[in-house]
C-alpha cells in the first residue's frame, strides 16, 4: 500500500519555480532512487515531503501520507507523521546532530516523544538501536558526544534516530556524500540490511548513479526542478529516454568501466 | 582542565598586576603633580609638602610603585586624604547598598529578559516579536540616567508610590525602608540591562534556531518550541554565560550612574565624590577593586564555559 | 630568480569584492539611520551660524516656562532657552563623538594591525593589553583622568577614545588575521611581498568596511559616554552646553518642568538609534556575505 504519494508538487520562491510538477509514490519495501545534478531540487523535494521547507517557499500540488493530504496542513498534523511515518537522514551527520547532547539521548528523544517511553526504557532502546546499526560497545557509546565519533559512526547514529520509531518511509538525502569511499560502502551495506529487516520504504537521494543503482530498484531522474525520467533501474540504465539520463548513464558507465571492468554482470 | 585552570589563574594574576600598575601610573606618572592639582591655588608650600608626604610622592617613583604593589598584595589600599579613614573600610561601608543593587538588578534582568529574548527570536516575524526587539533597541539607546529620571518622575512624582531617592540613614536596620529605596534603582538598572540582554538572548536563540540539529529534531516530530527547549539551553549556554559575565560587570558599573540618579550612598557615589574631591587613594582603590571584579568575573565566565562545552577543552 | 611557480603564484589575484555593493536606498536601515543622524548633524551645524538665542542669554521673566512660540522647547530654571541648549549640545556631542572615534581608531587600528602582522609573541602581548583595557571600563578610566586633570573636553575625549580603542583593536586584529591566512595573501608572502605592501594591497581593502561599521557604532558609544560623563559632572565643563548636563539640571526640576527631560534624552536616543541603524545598513550594503548568511539563517 502506498504510504507516501505526491502529485504535481511544485515549489516556488518569490514566484520562481524551484521544483515543478513532481509526482511519484512510495510504499513499504519500495526502493526508489532520486538522482540529479546539484541544484536540481532533490533536497527541496525531500524537505517538502516532511513539511520542512524554509519559510517563504510556497508549495502547490498534493502530498498524501496514508491517504491524507498534508500539503499546507498545520504543523500539528505534520508532527504526527514526522519521525513516525516518514523519517529523513541528512547529508552532514556532524551538523545534523546536537554537538552537546550524548548520542544515546538523541536517539532516545523521538522514542519518548512518540511512544511515551520513560527515560530508562528509551535509553535501553537507544542502546539496542546502536547495536542494530553496528556501533561498537553501545552501552558506552550512547554517552559519547558526536565529536567523539567518526563520520561513519555519526551517520549510523542518525540512521538509528530516524528509524527508532519504525517509520514506514525513510528519506535519505545524500547520506554518504560527506563520507570517504570505504565508509560510504559500509553505510550503504548497513542501509541495505536495515531496509530488508524493517521493511521501510526508501527514497534514496544522490547525484551518484552507481551508488543509487546499487541500492534502488526504481529510479527517478531530476533536472532543473522537473522529473525527466522515471522507471525501473534496469530499464533506465539500458534504455534511457531523456537526453540527460543518457548522459548520466554514459558518464557513469565510463567511470565504472575504468574502476571495475564488468560491473553490471555481477550486480543483482 | 586543571592545567587550564592554572594557566587561567596565572593570567588573572598577571592582569591584576597590569591593571594595578596602570592605575598607579595613570595617577602618578602622567605629567602634573597630584599634590599641586589637589590643592587650591595659592596654598602654602608647607601644605603642598604635607600632601606630598601623605601621598608618598616625595619619594622616588619606583619606590612608590613598589609600595603600592606591596600594599595591594597585602590588601591595604591606604587612607583617605580627607577623612583619614582606611580606604578599604570606606569601601566596605558602601557595599551594603551597591551589592544588593547590582546583584538584584542582575538576577532580575535575567529572569525578565531571557524569556523575552527567546520569544523575540521565535516570533521574529510576528508583530509582537518585532515590537519587543524594537523596544529593547530603544532601551539600549536611551541613557540609563534618562530612564532613571523618567521612572522617578512617573512613580515617585506622579504616583507618589515610592521615594524618589536616598537611602535610610540607619541602613538595613529598617529593612522595609531600605528595600523601598532600592526598588526604583533596581527597576531602572533592570530596564537598561534587560534591554541589552534581550538583544543578546535573541541573537543567541536565532543562532540555535538556524542550526541543522533543530531541523533534525523537527524532522523527528518535535515542534519548534520543543526542539528549542531540547537543544537551546545546552547549545546557548556558553554564549549566555559570556553575556552574563558582561552583564554582571556592567551592572556593577551601572551602579555608579544609578547611585548618582537616586542619591544612594553606595560605592559608585563614593567614587564620584572622591573624584570630585580628588581624594586620590579612594579613587585608585575603588577603581582597582572594580576592575579586579570585572577581571575575576571574566575568569569565572571562562571556566564555566569550559564546563558547559566540553569541545572547548578538547581543542587545547 | 623567477621560477614558473612564482609566476603562477603571482597571477593569483585577490578576489574582487564580490557583487556590486547594493545601492544605499535599497536598505531601509541605512536610509532611516542616515536621516536620523543627518537631523542631529544639521542641529549641530546650524548652531554654528544661528540659534534661537545666544549661549548665555537668560530670560529671568520666563523661568521653567513650557514650550511656546518664544521658547520652542521651554526654558530651564535660569530661564535659558532649551532649544538653544539642545542645538549647542548637539555640537558638543558630535564634536566629542567624532574626536573620540578618531582617537580610538588612531590607537586601535595600528595596534590591531601590528598584532595581526607580527609574530605570535607580539600578538599575545597586544591581545593581553586589549583584554585588560576592555576590562577597564571607559567610565572608570575617565574618572581616573578627571581626578588628575579635572574635568575638561580633552579628558573626556581621551578617556572615551582610549576606552573604545580596545574594541577597535580587537576587531582590527581579528579581521586582519583572517585576511592574513587567506590563500592569496600566503601566496603573496611566499613571493616576498613586504608586510606593508600586503597591508596596503590586501588587508586594508578587505577590512575597511568592517572598520567603517565599527566607526559608526563607536560614535554612538562615544555620544552615550559623553552624555553620562557630563551628567555626572565629569564632562565638558560649563558654560559649554551638553545633553548630559541638561538632563542633570532637568532632573532637579522634574516635578515642575518634566518636559525639560524629554528632549535631551530623545536627542541621545535618536543619535544612538540612528547610528545603529546606519551601521546595520552599511553592513548590509558593504558585506554581501553577511547578506547571504542572513538569508540562510532565515531558513
Ligand atoms: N533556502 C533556500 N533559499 C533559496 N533558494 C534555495 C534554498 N534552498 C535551495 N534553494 C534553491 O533551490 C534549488 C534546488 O536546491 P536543492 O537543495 O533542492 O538542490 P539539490 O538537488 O539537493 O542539490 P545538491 O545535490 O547540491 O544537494 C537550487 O537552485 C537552490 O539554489
Ligand atoms: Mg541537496
Amino acid at each position: 500500500m502506498t504510504v507516501l504519494e505526491t502529485t504535481g508538487l511544485t515549489i516556488t520562491l518569490d514566484g520562481q519555480p524551484l521544483v515543478r510538477d513532481v509526482s511519484f509514490g512510495l510504499a513499504a519495501r519500495d526502493r526508489v532512487g532520486l538522482i540529479g545534478e546539484s541544484g536540481s531540487g532533490k533536497s527541496l523535494t525531500a524537505l517538502a515531503l516532511l513539511g520542512l521547507l524554509p519559510p517563504g517557499m510556497r508549495t502547490s500540488g498534493r502530498i498524501l501520507i496514508d491517504g491524507q493530504d498534508h500539503l499546507g496542513a498545520p504543523d500539528r498534523q505534520w508532527r504526527r507523521v514526522r519521525g513516525r511515518t516518514v523519517s529523513i537522514v541528512f547529508q552532514e551527520p556532524l551538523t545534523a546532530l546536537d554537538p552537546l547532547m550524548p548520542v544515546g539521548r538523541q536517539i532516545a528523544g523521538p522514542l519518548r516523544l512518540h511512544q511515551g517511553l520513560n527515560r530508562s526504557d528509551a535509553e535501553r532502546r537507544a542502546i539496542e538501536w546502536c547495536d542494530r546499526v553496528h556501533l561498537p560497545d553501545p552501552a558506552r557509546l550512547v554517552r559519547a558526544l558526536p565529536h567523539e565519533l567518526s563520520g561513519g559512526q555519526r551517520q549510523r547514529v542518525a540512521l538509528a534516530m530516524a528509524l527508532a520509531c519504525r517509520p514506514r518511509v525513510l528519506i535519505a538525502d545524500e547520506p554518504t556524500t560527506a563520507l570517504d569511499v570505504t565508509v560510504q560502502a559500509q553505510i550503504l551495506t548497513l542501509l541495505d540490511e536495515l531496509i530488508e529487516e524493517t521493511g521501510v520504504g526508501l527514497l534514496f537521494i544522490s547525484h551518484d548513479l552507481p551508488v543509487v543503482a546499487g541500492l534502488a530498484r526504481h529510479l527517478l531522474v531530476m533536472r532543473n526542478g522537473r522529473l525527466v525520467e522515471s522507471g525501473l533501474v534496469d530499464d533506465v540504465l539500458r534504455r534511457p529516454r531523456s537526453d540527460y539520463a543518457r548522459q548520466l548513464v554514459a558518464s557513469a558507465a565510463r567511470v565504472t568501466r575504468l574502476a571495475r571492468p564488468n560491473v553490471r554482470g555481477e550486480d543483482r | 582542565m586543571l592545567s587550564y585552570l592554572i594557566r587561567r589563574v596565572a593570567w588573572l594574576i598577571g592582569s591584576l598586576f597590569v591593571a594595578g600598575s596602570a592605575v598607579f601610573f595613570l595617577l602618578r606618572v602622567l605629567p602634573g603633580d597630584p599634590a599641586v592639582t589637589l590643592l587650591a591655588v595659592g596654598s602654602s608650600p608647607d601644605q603642598i609638602d604635607a600632601i606630598r608626604h601623605q601621598l608618598g610622592t616625595d619619594r622616588p617613583v619606583l619606590a612608590q610603585y613598589g609600595h603600592w604593589l606591596g600594599d595591594l598584595v597585602t590588601g591595604n589600599l591606604g587612607d583617605s586624604l580627607f577623612t583619614q579613614m582606611p580606604v578599604l573600610d570606606q569601601i566596605a561601608g558602601r557595599l551594603p547598598v551597591t551589592v544588593p543593587l547590582a546583584l538584584s538588578a542582575f538576577v532580575l534582568s535575567i529572569v525578565v529578559a531571557v524569556p523575552i529574548g527567546v520569544f523575540a527570536a521565535v516570533r521574529r516575524r510576528g508583530l509582537l516579536g518585532v515590537a519587543v526587539s524594537t523596544l529593547a533597541q530603544l532601551g539600549i539607546a536611551l541613557p540609563i540616567f534618562w530612564i532613571g529620571i523618567v521612572v522617578v518622575w512617573l512613580v515617585a512624582v506622579q504616583w507618589r508610590a515610592l521615594p524618589p531617592g536616598g537611602f535610610p540613614r540607619t541602613g538595613w536596620q529598617d529593612p522595609a525602608a531600605a528595600v523601598q529605596s532600592l526598588v526604583l534603582p533596581v527597576a531602572t538598572l533592570t530596564i537598561a540591562q534587560g534591554s541589552v540582554l534581550v538583544r543578546y538572548v535573541r541573537s543567541a536563540t536565532l543562532d540555535v534556531l538556524s542550526q541543522e540539529y533543530v531541523r533534525t529534531a523537527r524532522s523527528l516530530g518535535y515542534s519548534l518550541p520543543r526542539a528549542l527547549w531540547r537543544h537551546g539551553p545546552r547549545n546557548g549556554a556558553a554564549t549566555v554565560v559570556q553575556i552574563l559575565g558582561i552583564l554582571l560587570a556592567s551592572s556593577l558599573l551601572g551602579t555608579v550612574v544609578i547611585e548618582s540618579v537616586f542619591a544612594l550612598p553606595g560605592l559608585g557615589s563614593l567614587l564620584l565624590t572622591s573624584v570630585k574631591a580628588r581624594d586620590l587613594p579612594i579613587v585608585q582603590g575603588t577603581v582597582f577593586l572594580m576592575t579586579a571584579t570585572v577581571l575575576v568575573v571574566g575568569l569565572v565566565v571562562d571556566i564555566v564555559q569550559r564546563l558547559v562545552d566540553p569541545r572547548l577543552g578538547a581543542r587545547t | 630568480m623567477s621560477t614558473p611557480l612564482v609566476e603562477a603564484v603571482e597571477t593569483i589575484e585577490a578576489p574582487d569584492i564580490p557583487d556590486r555593493p547594493r545601492r544605499g536606498w535599497r536598505s531601509p536601515s541605512f536610509v532611516v539611520g542616515a536621516a536620523l543622524l543627518l537631523a542631529i548633524l544639521a542641529l549641530a551645524l546650524v548652531s554654528l551660524v544661528w540659534s534661537p538665542y545666544g549661549l548665555d542669554h537668560t530670560d529671568p521673566t520666563a523661568r521653567l516656562a513650557g514650550p511656546s512660540g518664544q521658547h520652542w522647547a521651554g526654558t530651564d530654571r535660569l530661564g535659558r532657552d532649551q532649544f538653544t541648549q539642545l542645538m549647542l549640545g548637539a555640537r558638543t556631542a558630535v564634536w566629542i563623538g567624532l574626536a573620540s572615534v578618531a582617537v580610538a581608531f588612531a590607537i586601535g587600528v595600528p595596534l590591531g594591525l601590528l598584532a595581526a602582522a607580527a609574530g605570535r609573541f607580539v600578538e599575545n602581548a597586544v591581545v593581553g593589553v586589549i583584554d585588560i583595557v576592555i576590562a577597564f571600563p571607559t567610565l572608570l578610566l575617565a574618572m581616573l583622568l578627571v581626578t588628575v586633570y579635572g574635568a575638561s573636553t580633552g579628558v573626556a575625549i581621551s578617556a572615551i577614545g582610549i576606552g573604545v580603542s580596545a574594541e577597535v583593536a580587537r576587531l582590527t586584529r581579528i579581521s586582519a588575521s583572517r585576511v592574513f591566512t587567506e590563500d592569496y595573501v600566503l601566496a603573496a608572502r611566499t613571493c616576498g611581498t613586504g608586510p606593508l605592501m600586503i597591508l596596503a594591497r590586501h588587508v586594508l581593502p578587505n577590512i575597511w568596511h568592517t572598520l567603517l561599521v565599527q566607526a559608526t557604532l563607536a560614535f554612538g558609544i562615544a555620544v552615550i559616554a559623553e552624555a553620562s560623563l557630563s551628567y555626572l559632572g565629569l564632562g565638558t565643563p560649563p558654560p559649554a552646553p551638553s545633553w548630559g548636563r541638561m538632563l542633570q539640571e532637568a532632573q532637579s526640576t522634574v516635578s515642575v518642568a518634566p518636559w525639560n527631560v524629554l528632549l535631551p534624552g530623545l536627542a541621545v536616543a535618536v543619535t544612538v538609534v540612528g547610528v545603529n541603524l546606519l551601521g546595520d545598513g552599511l553592513r548590509e550594503i558593504l558585506d554581501p556575505q553577511l547578506r547571504q548568511q542572513r538569508q540562510a539563517a532565515d531558513r
